[in-house]
């Protein structure tokens, strides 16, 4: 084997080399694609599982509770649930994102603006109604 | 802050915002309730600041302290007569935000972490990379199916119960007639505009385009608007109960679309309250939902009142001066407040009267219909306004039992919730409808401005009867009078 001879061959052999890394490479992308497809699917029908989990028990719990508000408490009741319910106000924040499209943080900006009217307002309301609400002995204490 | 920290600051704010529901369940321990509210929505708003990376913070500051200083202002502002009409224009308040996150998402949804892109058959999930460049991802992003579901229903209810809160909202305040508007086909129309907006969802899901987003939005819009307006004044306590139970299930729907379970708990509670209370309002007046919702009640079609008309049937009015006699008299006396004293406000000098009359060793107690009022628990807000304790104030089925033993039933301002005609008359429209038996008292004194019929346009029977004396007169006028008698 000359020199010559012996240099081709180690370049060669260099070069399958490299060629069989590039295919593991390869493999392994590949492989890392599959299961980051089978994660994401997993733990999508996953979410999608645990919100309706969520959901389904919230309703419950709101079923509940609510039979136990007292019927004299109904209209504080219902200004209280739309100050709480405009905390959809949590959607609206994504959209002011610093570099989302002017669309986007135009609606945003309107969506936080609506929410907020609702969050005051519904509270200050309910805390007026509530102040109203005294026990005979809480009025006559006031009197005297 | 990551996401196990947010969330679990989260589900701290939805424990709190069930305690705000919890401690309404007595009026000791209603205001640490609305603290327990809004300790939980400082909580999300910042919790929300934190989490979001590149978040313009003074536009979002911004946009709280104006919208804040609304909202202030028009609570402050309130009167308590005119507290259904806020509370609708606030649900459509909510029912419009929904609409703008739904299309903010829509036409930015790598913001919201519902994008994905489509690469060579395989999907890959996009999410935004805080301060970096975007652009790439601005340009045919597609929404992953099940969050565009999901986008399109906040967006149909949040535009529902815009339009729809809007109506009720006009009609309470009397911009427009409080009877109902009918007209030819009308629930065909109704009918071929909900399927409408069934079939844009689904296009939507096939086909993620501008102009049927935008259509979508219209079309529910205007259900929204033709849905509430054949529905009469009578029926709005329901109305304005379904349409909050609906700005809840539109939270839902946006809390769907962003996988936060704050929202979804949110607006379960909510939408479970409202339509516990709507269940309750309809059976205050035994009438089913579908019917509320069919419309046309309470207008002048309903007014060919059943039974002998009136002039035929002689009927005993009385003065202040008598009322006054009788009511110092007796022993018990259950007021019977309607919608009508409200409209008087009449509550200040009626509650003077009662004061009077405790002087005199009198027993009063309050009687309540649950659809007294314009919303459920109205009446008792308007009472406790005019300083009446709430432990004299006492629910249908607590005072009923009671009457029997009265002396006295005053009724003010009431008339259909009374009519005993609800227990006996099979024709009449109120048939079934549970009322106060105020006809058990030994005598009963009707304060009213005339002999019209009430809400429903049917006859009161207990006009005519020898136990009942009828006060003609204005509400408020009448109570000065019988105060000047008392003194």
């Amino acid at each position: 084997m000359t020199p010559n001879e012996w240099i081709e061959n180690a370049r060669k052999l260099s070069g399958h080399a490299d060629q069989l890394n590039a295919d593991i490479k390869n493999l392994a992308e590949q492989a890392k694609q599959i299961i980051w497809q089978q994660v994401n699917a997993g733990s999508q029908d996953h979410h999608i599982v645990t919100a309706l989990t969520v959901f389904v028990l919230a309703c419950f719990v709101g079923y509940y509770v609510v039979w136990r508000v007292t019927p004299a408490l109904h209209s504080p009741l219902m200004a209280v649930t739309n100050a709480v319910s405009s905390v959809i106000i949590v959607g609206a924040l994504l959209a002011v994102s610093g570099a989302a499209p002017i669309f986007t943080q135009i609606a945003g900006f309107l969506a936080i603006m609506l929410a907020s009217i609702n969050i005051f307002g519904g509270f200050v309301i309910t805390a007026r109604m509530l102040s109203k609400f005294r026990s005979k002995s809480n009025i006559s204490r006031k009197k005297s | 802050m990551n996401p196990t920290q947010s969330g679990l600051l989260y589900l701290l704010a939805g424990v709190l915002f069930i305690f705000t529901l919890r401690g309404l369940s007595a009026p000791s321990s209603s205001k640490w309730g609305n603290l327990f509210g809004v300790i939980g929505m400082i909580l999300a708003i910042t919790t929300t600041i934190f989490i979001i990376p590149d978040i313009d913070i003074i536009l979002a500051i911004s946009a709280i302290l104006v919208g804040g200083a609304i909202g202030t202002f028009l609570a402050l502002r309130l009167q308590m007569t005119a507290l259904p009409q806020l509370v609708a224009a606030f649900h459509s308040l909510v029912g419009l935000a929904a609409v703008f996150v739904a299309l903010a998402a829509f036409y930015a949804p790598e913001y919201y972490g519902i994008a994905e892109r489509v690469v060579s058959g395989t999907q890959e999930i996009l999410y935004t990379i805080p301060g970096g460049d975007n652009s790439l991802a601005m340009h045919a992003l597609m929404i992953k199916t099940g969050s565009l579901i999901e986008l399109a229903l906040g967006l149909a209810i949040g535009a529902i119960t815009f339009s729809g809160s809007l109506v009720a909202f006009a009609k309470l305040q009397g911009l427009v007639g409080g009877s109902p508007l009918v007209f030819r086909g009308q629930h065909l129309l109704n009918a071929l505009l909900l399927f409408g907006v069934i079939a844009l969802i689904v296009f939507l899901v096939r086909e993620q385009s501008d102009v049927i987003i935008w259509s979508l939005a219209i079309i529910a819009i205007l259900f929204g608007f033709l849905l509430i307006l054949p529905i009469g004044g009578a029926d709005m306590p329901v109305i304005v109960s379904m349409l909050n139970s609906y700005s809840g299930w539109a939270a839902c729907g946006i809390g769907f679309t962003l996988n936060n379970y704050l929202l979804i708990i949110t607006g379960a509670l909510v939408g479970a309250s409202g339509a516990i209370l709507s269940y309750i309002m309809c059976k205050g007046m035994n009438r089913s939902i579908i019917k509320v919702i069919l419309g046309g009640f309470g207008g002048s079609a309903a007014a060919s009142a059943t039974g002998p008309k009136g002039p035929d049937k002689p009927i005993k009015t009385g003065s202040a001066e008598d009322a006054a006699f009788i009511m110092k008299n007796a022993r018990l006396v259950i007021i019977v407040p309607g919608y009508g004293m409200a409209v008087a406000q009449a509550q200040h000098i009626l509650r003077e009267m009662v004061d009077l009359l405790k002087k005199e060793g009198v027993r009063v107690a309050y009687a309540i219909h649950p659809v007294a009022g314009r919303m459920p628990g109205h009446m008792n807000v308007l009472l406790a306004e005019a300083n009446v304790p709430y432990d004299e104030v006492f629910e249908l089925d607590d005072i009923n039992p009671e009457f029997a033993t009265a002396d006295v039933a005053f009724v003010i301002g009431a008339n259909d919730v009374t009519n005993p005609s609800a227990k006996t008359d099979r024709t009449s429209p109120i048939y079934g409808m549970p009322i106060l038996e105020v006809e058990k008292a030994k005598t009963v004194l009707f304060v009213k401005r005339s002999m019209a019929s009430g809400y429903a346009g049917v006859e009161n029977p207990l006009f005519f009867r020898d136990n009942t004396l009828m006060l003609f007169g204005d509400a408020k006028k009448l109570c000065e009078n019988i105060v000047k008698a008392l003194a």
